[in-house]
């Protein structure tokens, strides 16, 4: 609420979408103390918010703020839940309940790399996509094949039926997009490089027509 | 009356024992009707968010005014599932379990706006559908766990 929303005739119409409202574009300089709000971004000097024909923005934003959120809150669901169990309840069914507990350090891991950005991280995400991914296909299995392992569900039992499947599309939904967001339209060798340059030009551009 | 119209909306196998268990419920009704209520605006709002998300539009001042009201019915819910618990209601799948539900359910929708005000794009908004379909799939968790008061 205390964000200065801007009314709706200066809303973003007339820009394309990727360019994020006039607020978040102060004069020049000052950007180091603007996205304290989340992401450090170490690796890049400015927040490249977009590249002025297609968005490339970085993992974390645009759409990768949709997977941060749910990230973000599946560590918390699972954390919790792993949290709870393994306190109140531990003698019942140890297995899922570590199960659980580990499905929360892997989301965490993905929510922390989504939110630092940068090659690297990128890369690290995608692996960690794929042990999640292979995580939630091999404990749903062998929670409807060997059924006596798992007294108790954990978050990846029944391929997260409990969880409306999100648990399954998620990492899916990971890949696809860090794959999207790793490949730069012109150059695939320099990376972010590029797309941190379009995205400051982009950025001029937008505070001189501003 | 109210109640009774109310009530069949409750998709879980509880709804019967609602009715057929008429006397018992006069305390839990209360949490029953707000489980609905919340679940309704949670779905609504999440249409909404996803009426903006469809149009390329970030979240406006209106959708977070909506935020705050299903916040709001979310907080009633906790506060009346605690008045419940202190007058001596059992959930069926615990008490301790219930209240962190309910303390996360309070927690989802500001989380949201929280993220469609950092992301001022449509996938802002998109968080905000996120958002309102978690609560209300939390809200059914929390009609299971808290059960029909038998016990």
């Amino acid at each position: 609420m205390a964000d200065p929303v801007p009314p709706d005739d200066s809303a973003p119409k007339a820009s394309p979408p990727g360019i994020s409202s006039p607020k978040a574009s102060p004069p020049d300089e000052p950007t180091p103390d603007e996205p304290t709000q989340d992401a450090p971004m170490p690796d890049a000097p400015a927040p490249d918010e977009s590249a002025p024909d297609r968005p490339r923005p970085k993992i974390g934003e645009g759409p990768g703020r949709l997977l941060v959120s749910l990230y973000g809150l599946f560590t918390v669901a699972a954390g919790s839940r792993a949290a709870f169990q393994l306190i109140a309840q531990y003698h019942r069914a140890p297995l899922s309940y570590i199960l659980s507990a580990f499905a929360a350090v892997v989301y965490a891991f993905i929510l922390v790399t989504l939110v630092r950005g940068g090659e690297s991280a990128r890369r690290i995400a995608l692996v960690c996509c794929g042990v999640e991914l292979a995580g939630v296909l091999v404990i749903g299995t062998l929670s409807i094949a060997v059924q006596s392992w798992f007294p108790d569900q954990t978050v990846w039992s029944y391929y997260g039926a409990d969880y409306l499947f999100i648990p399954l599309v998620l990492p899916v939904t990971g890949m696809l997009w860090l794959r999207r967001a790793g490949r730069p339209q012109t150059d695939p060798e320099a990376g972010p490089e590029t797309g941190l340059e379009t995205g400051s030009e982009a950025r001029a551009q937008a505070v001189t027509t501003a | 009356m109210v109640f009774q119209s109310v009530r069949p909306r409750i998709e879980s196998p509880h709804a019967q024992c609602f009715l057929s268990a008429p006397p018992h419920r006069a305390a839990v009704g209360v949490t029953g009707v707000l489980t609905a209520a919340v679940s309704i605006a949670a779905l609504l709002l999440a249409a909404w968010c996803g009426l903006a998300t469809a149009r390329d539009q970030p979240t406006k001042d209106w959708h977070l005014i909506g935020m705050a009201v299903v916040t709001a019915l979310a907080l009633a819910q906790l506060v009346f599932g605690v008045v419940e618990i202190a007058n001596g209601h059992k959930a069926d799948g615990g008490n301790v379990v219930f209240l962190l539900y309910a303390v996360g359910a309070v927690l989802v929708v500001p989380a949201a706006a929280f993220m469609s005000l950092v992301e001022r794009t449509r996938w802002g908004s998109a968080i905000g559908v996120a958002g309102g379909l978690v609560l209300a799939a939390l809200e059914l968790r929390l009609d299971q766990v808290w059960g029909g008061g038998h016990g």
